[in-house]
């Protein structure tokens, strides 16, 4: 990524006259027993990119839902533009020029863009004169901004990226001169993504003034020009962002030192654990995915599966998980072929000694309506520690779990809170302690941090390195090339279902590697 | 069958649409709002009691209109407290608010009048008159056309007019002002609402407040204008066959009539065949054809309209994060 022109990148001087775009002056709000602002100072200067970074559940969603009339401040001041004001529902803040992006996106799905983009600020009783009156307008917007959307499309059938696109036209054309973003990025694809930092970049140069909520570190650097830092429900810091470093940030999110790159030995490669031979998956609509692959896993080491996504991981992971049936190709586990009397099922293959932490944790790995120690015996549940019969030992489940909510780390430290209460990194944590601590011979992981915080991918990291130590075969498929590269012994890239290319981490470089991901083999770059 | 015996069939499909459209429509606004209302049939009942009480005690129609009305306006209200303020179960709610009406007109019935739970015989001026419309009598005799003016078009109670009327009114309503607008955000995403900074408390009660409005016209309709008083468990059922339609309908108004004049017209077909032996079959249990909306909606909605996707928020109570 690289960092988004500013041209009046001189100007923070002349701007720092003028009075701040937003001021909060200590701001505090409790839920129940959870303090969760305690105290927040933040000047955002006018004309700026404003980057607010912390880990889940730091605060920065609260201290942003105030500033938009989501919900009300205990006690503490708000100033907009210099001026006090009271901001007790969105309207004020809409009224005020604040505009925000959410997370979830507010959007009615089976509305058409121009009718979610009027919705609430439609102007006449009647529609018809409100929508044509907003379709000239963002005809408007989309020329300044780079904003191109259908108007008439359904929202359903956009894709994520233009659903955000949405989002941001509906501030805009309610006046919003300030714009919150809640971790916009989380959902796009890298390319959506850099066409939304150009975006931001334009609405910047033209006066307007935008707080990014974020937690990867990355896109601060590139596109903010100061950044504040949240830990437990306090600002710890507001730096600009051109005197401060990644690891700095990540010193102030987390608290203590973090390592941005794993440390780890040389990997002791033993016998092959599995094996992967002329796998042929399709998809559900019965398009074929994963195109004759094949390669293999030994214990002690780490395989990564590099690749942008949608290139067939996901069906490869299933196939390999027992919970897609291949089209043709053999997949063994431990010496057993699992895949020549037709559907292995997941339950047979855990048997076998292979383990997976599926790469969608919400919709494969998890129950989220369940209490956590629930989720904690999911898939073992027939095991004899857990009653093996009719019934159910509840008291040992909920021990074993409280057992690894100590190691795992995982907060709060409540085995019977319900699983959708904790966030991403804490859930994904509940997953990798199941599947590791039954000691499979192999594990499969897919996508093991999106979504999670720092601290937490540190100490994910570190585990799946531990599980190699320990003579584990380890697959990782994960889009985030950084992660691929600390973690693996060895790195495979997928490109159409096929494997393109395998490459050394230590001395691959990105530039490589990128070409192999998009498609260009080692053969035509050579040249 | 003659052309007399259809225009006669399709003249009481007519009268026994009428509740059927009221009921309907005001299921639309609510569940467009993202409220079930389960208890369209409890209101129906309780406006019929209520209209047919005041009509008998003040000997006018209108008065009992009103009443009719405020009986179902304050128990809408009580299912907006219980949907929208608690947060409760809305079928749990509505469900409630069904034998609360059953109950509570028998019994208040039989105290006062003492006649079983039915109420006095009406008098016509207590009812609400019938429209003869201009040149209705003079072109009765002129053939089929004149016949069909004068029985199927002219000769309705005001109450079938108005609910032929709210029909376009609602599409109006609905697809071309803010309020729909809003409405339909409201039952598809709450939350796109709030951030948008409309009250979503505010805007279920307005539809709430309409339902209410329309089931009870349709409710006294049933007492004080089809029939000339009010007698035990006299909805029989057509709040649920209300939603029903409501469903085939798929939400939408002119649907939504469509498939209230069907249902009508299975109903009054049942009239005319009862005791009637039709060639090869014999003669028809008055039951079977009783069920047939039943069973078609079922059929339909299986395999021919295709699915019936309600709106996304129906049924689930509005709460911010936390």
């Amino acid at each position: 990524m690289e960092r988004v022109n500013h041209p009046d990148a001189q100007r923070p001087q002349g701007a720092a006259a003028s009075a701040p775009a937003i001021e909060l002056r200590a701001i505090n709000k409790s839920f129940g027993p959870v303090h969760a602002n305690r105290d927040i100072d933040l000047s955002v200067q006018k004309g700026t990119v404003h980057g607010i970074v912390g880990e889940n559940g730091a605060g920065k969603s609260t201290l942003m839902s105030i500033l938009y009339g989501f919900y009300t401040a205990d006690s503490g001041d708000i100033l907009v533009n210099g001026k006090t004001v009271s901001i007790s529902n969105s309207s004020d803040a809409l009224s005020l020029g604040i505009g925000m992006v959410h997370q979830h996106f507010m959007l009615v799905d089976n509305f058409t863009v121009l009718e979610n983009v009027v919705l609430g600020a439609e102007g006449s009783a009647l529609l018809g004169r409100s929508l044509s009156k907003a379709r000239s307008e963002l005809q408007r917007l989309a020329r300044d901004y780079g904003l191109e959307v259908s108007p008439d499309t359904l929202i359903e059938d956009l894709s994520v990226g233009q659903q955000q696109r949405v989002e941001i036209l509906k501030a805009l054309y309610r006046g919003a001169d300030i714009l919150i973003l809640d971790e916009p990025t989380g959902v796009l694809t890298p390319a959506e993504a850099d066409h939304l930092f150009r975006v931001l970049a334009t609405l910047r140069n033209e006066g307007k003034t935008i707080i990014l909520i974020t937690h990867k570190l990355r896109e601060i650097m590139a596109i903010t020009d100061a950044v504040s830092v949240m830990r437990q429900g306090r600002m710890v810091a507001t730096v600009p962002t051109s005197e401060t470093s990644p690891e700095a940030l990540a010193e102030l999110m987390v608290g203590r030192r973090v390592l941005l790159r794993v440390d780890k030995d040389e990997a002791r490669p033993g016998d092959v654990k599995l094996a992967v031979e002329n796998l042929t998956v399709a998809d559900d609509a019965g398009v074929i995915r994963v195109k004759g692959v094949s390669f293999s896993v030994r214990a002690g080491e780490i395989v990564g599966i590099a690749g942008v996504a949608g290139n067939g991981q996901s069906e490869l992971l299933e196939a390999i998980a027992g919970m897609r049936r291949p089209v043709a190709g053999r997949v063994i586990v431990n010496g057993h072929e699992v895949t020549t009397h037709g559907e292995a099922g997941a339950a047979e293959l855990r048997q076998k000694g292979l383990a997976h932490v599926p790469e969608d944790r919400l919709r494969m790995g998890l129950v989220t309506n369940f209490e956590a120690w629930e989720n904690s015996i999911l898939g073992y549940q027939d095991e004899p520690r857990y009653g093996g019969g009719l019934a159910l030992d509840i008291g040992a489940s909920r021990r074993e779990f409280e057992g690894r909510i100590a190691q795992y780390d995982i907060r709060p430290a409540n085995p019977r809170l319900k699983t959708a209460n904790f966030s991403g990194g804490n859930q994904q944590k509940i997953v990798l302690a199941r599947e590791m601590e039954r000691d499979p011979d192999i594990l499969i992981v897919g996508q093991p941090t999106r979504g999670v915080d720092i601290g937490a991918i540190e100490f994910i990291h570190n585990q799946i390195v531990k599980m190699r130590d320990a003579g584990k075969a380890i697959l990782l498929v994960s889009v985030e090339l950084d992660e691929i590269r600390s973690l693996s012994d060895r790195i495979l890239v997928i490109f159409d279902g096929e494997i393109v290319g395998e490459a050394d981490p230590a001395s691959a470089d990105e530039g490589e590697l990128g070409l192999l991901m998009a498609g260009v083999h080692n053969k035509e770059a050579a040249q | 069958m003659t052309y007399v015996d259809l225009i006669l069939v399709l003249d009481s499909t007519v009268r026994l649409a009428t509740p059927l459209i009221f009921a309907c429509l005001a299921g639309l606004y609510s569940e467009r709002a993202g409220i079930v209302d389960i208890g369209l049939e409890g209101k129906l009942l309780g406006a019929a009691f209520g209209a047919a009480v005041v009509a008998a005690i003040t000997g006018s129609a209108w008065a009992g209109l009103f009443a009719g009305v405020g009986v179902s306006l304050c128990m809408s209200a009580i299912h907006g407290f219980a949907s929208i303020n608690l947060r409760g179960n809305q079928i749990i709610s509505g469900v409630a608010l069904n034998f609360l009406a059953a109950g509570l007109a028998t019994f208040l019935g039989q105290s006062w009048f003492g006649r079983g739970g039915n109420t006095p015989q009406l008098p016509s001026g207590a009812r609400i008159p019938t429209i003869t419309l201009p040149f209705a009598n003079e072109v009765q005799d002129v053939p089929y056309i004149g016949y069909f003016y004068y029985e199927l078009i002219s000769g309705h109670s005001i109450l079938s007019y108005i609910a032929f009327l709210i029909v376009p009114i609602t599409a109006f309503v609905l697809f071309r002002t803010r309020f729909g607008l809003r409405l339909r955000a409201v039952g598809e995403n709450p939350k796109a609402l709030d951030t948008a900074g409309i009250s979503v408390t505010l805007l279920r009660y307005q539809a709430l407040a309409i339902t209410g409005i329309l089931v009870g016209i349709g409710g006294a309709y049933l007492s004080i204008a089809q029939s000339a008083g009010f007698t035990n468990n006299m909805s029989a059922g057509r709040g649920y066959i209300a939603l029903a339609a409501l469903i085939f309908a798929k939400w939408r108004p002119w649907p939504a009539l469509a498939t209230c004049l069907l249902f009508g017209f299975l109903d009054a077909l049942q009239f005319r065949l009862q005791g009637v032996a039709l060639p090869g079959i014999g003669q028809v249990p008055t039951q079977a054809i009783q069920a047939l909306p039943y069973v078609l909606t079922i059929i339909l909605l299986a395999g021919f309209i295709g699915r019936a996707v309600a709106p996304k928020a129906a049924g689930t109570p509005y709460v911010k994060e936390r």
